[in-house]
């Protein structure tokens, strides 16, 4: 874990790095609220197939995001062992299904790769960089590229 | 709701309203031009002085109009907003904000500011264009005419009581035949916490014989020192009575315990005199029923009487005006005190401390109730668990989480109780409004209200203020005709406006109708032309003509009055009810009045729903919009067309709604026969019959918002967590209807389906 100790100076941001599928991808510690395990959603009608449906979290009606499903990957088929991590995107706080919590990052900007020049419309859209640690090579995922402001959109 | 509680609640708009002029009026001055901004200004300035005239808080409107009158000629284009005007206009904000306060706490403000002031909007209104007609309506403010409300006393509403008991001293020299006593009373401030009243155990006193009082205010301390709940002034009493010490304590029998009561008899004659000289004790005749009579009664006495009252005593405080007025004017009654009336006076001042309310943040309170929600939710799925693992009922355990349970409940109680609230309230500020504006329009108006007691979210209700000010204004103001003109007409000279709300399909619907005129139509339709809001060989339906009202900028009064009449009327209140997430609709009759109906939603307010199946999913469908439900049999449901189908019931037809098709939880129509149909009515009008799969019972359920998070979703009203923790949807019964009829549910770009 030496990367932890190496960048603990100015400009150095903490992330948190998951699971889906065999890639791993990471957000800004800073956007995400808290991490709990997957519950039976219930289903919107009318919604996209990444929308899992909505939860309960404390009160508050909380969407369910296939982040997968979202990246354009296989939809994820939840079991109790799968995660959410709860983020707060603008000014909404959603739930974003995932595989699992891998780890929690310190790096600083000059970890951060710039993203190869890929055709996909989708990768461009969300990522923001890639990181390689420990041999890993983790996609750091811009949640505001995912769920743009609807707001400015209607 | 008495008047003080309707006047603080409009210095707490007012508040709301100066902070929003002033951010307008910054923003102006950074060079923001927006006609939004201006808008937004003059209405701050117009709500401001609507209330005040309300109140008649004649320095306050008179200030507002000459500023409102300026803030006008900005907006429609007259006046260039530049620095200079802004600066102007900025210091006319503070003195606005002043004359508030002064208006609320007593105190005065800086005449020569705010004439100053005056002179320099007015100057601007007439400058560079020629003066707007209102600009010379514009009276100057009455250097001073202070109302009673706002008579000068410093700063924390109490006053010194100068007041000479000279003038009718030994008038009554008390009859000899009786024995007399002295009784000196202290009350503690537990007595007045527990309801009890001074003044009326000393009126109780006066009955049983004749007697005077002194009232002690030697305890009294410093402003700053006192404590508004404490008690500090003590009374003695010289009472001639045949009831003996015994029928004294009789009257304090219920405050014994929280005063201190000395009775002595006194001895006759050579002993009341020696007391008289000894304690500043005079005799004040004084009727103690007019302590009785409100302040308006007795406002008025005084001012019939003021010469009397002036020679009486040099008095400023209006309670003391009174009692002297009562003291000249009304020797011969019985014998009572001007002690009591400032003990009065000053339980008065100690009142508003009694109803005393803090403005909470809403968010802090749905947190709360959010909060709450899940403990509900915890606790059952506690006892559920404490059930399954443990089979001795009769534990501590289980006694333990029955108590719990109580409490939760209770707690849940208390807390929705804070959010959902009577639109009362409203109702009856609108009474004070429509009242005011009968006198000033001299028409004869009577307000009908129904359905005071439709619970509504404190949002709905905060917000529903203004807008429906607004309405009533313009319907006394325009719909209603003079009552010469009513007789002419046939109609009861006297016009009604009727205020009615109802819960309907998970709304609150606010109707306001007035037998009036009702709109005029062809007047409506020049004035549109002449704003440029249609052009002049637009083809418009009564209703479309009806409906440009709602557009700024539009009156269709002649003249400008200091009620309404801006135009900043009916545009404000569609924007209102629209950011609540309202509709509002017009339908008028000429000749036979209009009726704006609004429905807005019932955020957060509980709602009772049934609490249904469909395609495995758990939805909840409004009470209040379900007719009956009903079993359908296989022979009275009737295929129509490729694949609508029509149910019979009790011989009409009425066609049959697949809820879990038309929302897409299932791909295939489902058996009618297998499910139960719910007969809904909408806002549209017309039956249809959903089909769900099954029903699960009925239940209050706490609104939820699916916007807060996600977005809005065609056919969901919104969403609700049930006892087992889990969300469900709330149906839209009206847009599920609509949907049905052809026109598909409509699909929004949101969160959802981008990308």
């Amino acid at each position: 874990m030496s990367y932890l100790v190496k960048n603990l100076t100015q400009g150095s941001r903490e992330l948190i790095a998951f699971r889906i599928g065999d890639q791993e991808f990471c957000v800004n510690i800073m956007s995400v609220r808290e991490i709990r395990g997957w519950t039976p959603a219930t289903p919107m009608p009318h919604s996209p197939s990444y929308m899992k449906g909505v939860l309960n979290l404390r009160g508050a009606v909380l969407p369910i995001i296939d982040l997968s499903a979202r990246l354009g990957m296989r939809p994820t088929e939840p079991s109790p062992r799968h995660v959410i991590i709860v983020a707060q995107v603008n000014r909404k706080v959603v739930g974003l299904l995932v595989e699992a919590v891998s780890d929690i990052l310190t790096v600083t900007d000059d970890n951060i790769q710039p993203t190869p020049e890929i055709s996909s419309d989708l990768e461009k859209q969300f990522a923001r960089g890639i990181l390689a640690i420990d041999k890993r090579m983790i996609c750091l995922v811009e949640l505001e590229g995912l769920f743009p402001d609807e707001s400015e959109a209607a | 709701m008495d008047m003080n509680e309707i006047k603080e609640i409009f210095f707490q708009e007012c508040e709301e309203q100066l902070a929003e002029l002033e951010s307008g009026l910054l923003k102006l001055n950074d060079g923001d031009r927006d006609p939004e901004t201006v808008n937004a200004v003059f209405r701050a300035v117009h709500s401001i002085k609507g209330g005040a005239g309300a109140f008649g808080l004649d320095d306050l409107v008179a200030f507002a109009h000459v500023f409102e009158t300026t803030l006008d000629c900005v907006r429609s284009n007259k006046l260039e907003p530049t620095q200079d005007v802004l600066k102007v206009m900025l210091k006319s904000a503070d003195v606005l904000a002043d004359l508030t306060n002064a208006a609320r706490d007593g105190g005065s403000v800086d005449e020569s500011r705010s004439r100053g002031l005056v002179k320099e909007l007015e100057a601007l209104a007439h400058g560079e264009v020629p003066a707007p007609s209102a600009a010379v309506e514009a009276p100057a403010p009455k250097a001073a005419a202070p109302v009673v409300a706002v008579a000068p006393t410093d700063p924390s509403g109490f006053q010194p009581i100068p007041f000479s008991f000279d003038d009718f001293g030994g008038e009554d020299e008390p009859a000899a035949a009786l024995p007399t006593y002295e009784v000196t009373f202290k009350p503690r401030a537990e007595l007045f916490s527990k309801g009890n009243e001074a003044s009326l155990l000393l009126r109780d006193l006066s009955r049983i014989g004749e007697m005077s009082i002194f009232c002690n205010t030697d305890d009294v301390p410093a402003l700053h020192k006192m404590d508004p709940e404490g008690s500090y002034l003590h009374w003695v009493i010289s009472i001639k009575t045949d009831k003996g010490e015994e029928g004294i304590r009789q009257v304090f029998e219920f405050a014994e315990w929280d005063c201190e009561l000395d009775i002595k008899l006194q001895e006759d004659g050579a002993a009341s005199a020696e007391a008289d000289s000894e304690l500043p004790m005079i005799p004040v005749p004084f009727d103690l029923s007019l302590l009785d009579a409100g302040p308006a009664v007795a406002e008025a006495d005084t001012s019939a009487d003021v010469a009397a009252a002036a020679a009486a005593a040099d008095t400023a405080s209006n309670v003391m005006q009174m009692a002297g007025a009562a003291a000249r004017g009304e020797k011969k009654e019985s014998a009572a005190t001007a002690a009591a009336a400032a003990a009065n006076n000053a339980q008065a001042a100690n009142n508003p401390s009694a109803g005393q309310t803090i403005r909470v943040d809403l968010d802090r309170v749905d947190r709360l109730i959010n909060l709450v929600g899940e403990l509900v939710i915890n606790q059952a799925m506690l006892s559920q668990s404490v059930i399954e693992n443990d089979n001795n009922g009769t534990s501590s355990i289980n006694m333990g989480l029955e108590e719990l349970q109580q409490l939760t409940r209770e707690i849940q109680d208390s807390v929705m109780a804070i959010r959902a609230q009577p639109v009362k309230p409203v109702f009856q500020r609108m009474a004070r409004t429509v009242r005011e504006i009968a006198d000033i329009t001299g028409k004869s108006v009577r307000l009908v209200t129904e359905g005071e007691n439709t619970e509504v979210d404190k949002t709905v209700i905060d917000k529903l203020a203004e807008p429906l000010t607004h309405m009533i204004r313009n319907a006394v103001d325009h719909g209603l005709e003079m009552p010469e003109k009513r007789v002419a007409l046939g109609k009861n000279p006297e016009g009604t406006v009727k205020l009615t709300a109802k819960h309907r399909s998970g709304r609150i619907v606010i109707e306001l109708t007035d037998d009036g005129a009702g709109i005029n139509r062809e007047k409506v339709r020049q004035k549109a032309i002449a704003n440029d809001l249609i052009s002049a060989d637009a083809n418009l339906t009564d209703e479309e003509i009806d409906n440009l009202i709602f557009h700024a900028g539009f009156s269709t009064a002649d003249k400008v009055s200091d009620l309404s009449g801006r135009g900043v009327g009916m545009d404000v209140v569609k924007r209102s009810i629209q950011a609540l997430g309202g509709r509002i609709s017009i339908s008028s009759k000429p000749g036979q009045g209009s009726t704006f109906s609004m429905s807005l939603p019932l955020t957060l307010a509980v709602l009772d729903g049934m609490v249904v199946t469909v395609a495995g999913q758990t939805l909840v469908v409004p009470l209040t919009a379900i007719v009956e439900t009903l079993q359908p049999e296989a022979s009275s449901i009737h295929s129509f067309g490729a694949t609508q189908r029509l149910i019979s019931i009790r011989n009409s037809f009425c066609p049959l709604v697949d809820v879990g098709r038309i929302l897409n939880f299932r791909a295939m129509q489902a058996n009618p026969v297998e499910g139960v149909a719910l007969l809904v009515e909408s806002e549209g009008g017309g039956q249809r019959a959903l089909m769900v799969d099954a029903i699960q019972g009925q239940r209050q359920v706490v609104i939820k918002s699916l916007e807060a998070n996600y977005t809005h979703v065609p056919g969901i009203a919104a969403a609700t967590i049930l006892g087992d923790g889990r969300v469900a949807l709330i149906l839209d019964v009206d847009a599920v209807v609509a949907a049905s009829r052809g026109q598909s549910l409509k699909q929004e770009m949101s969160l959802a389906s981008v990308g």
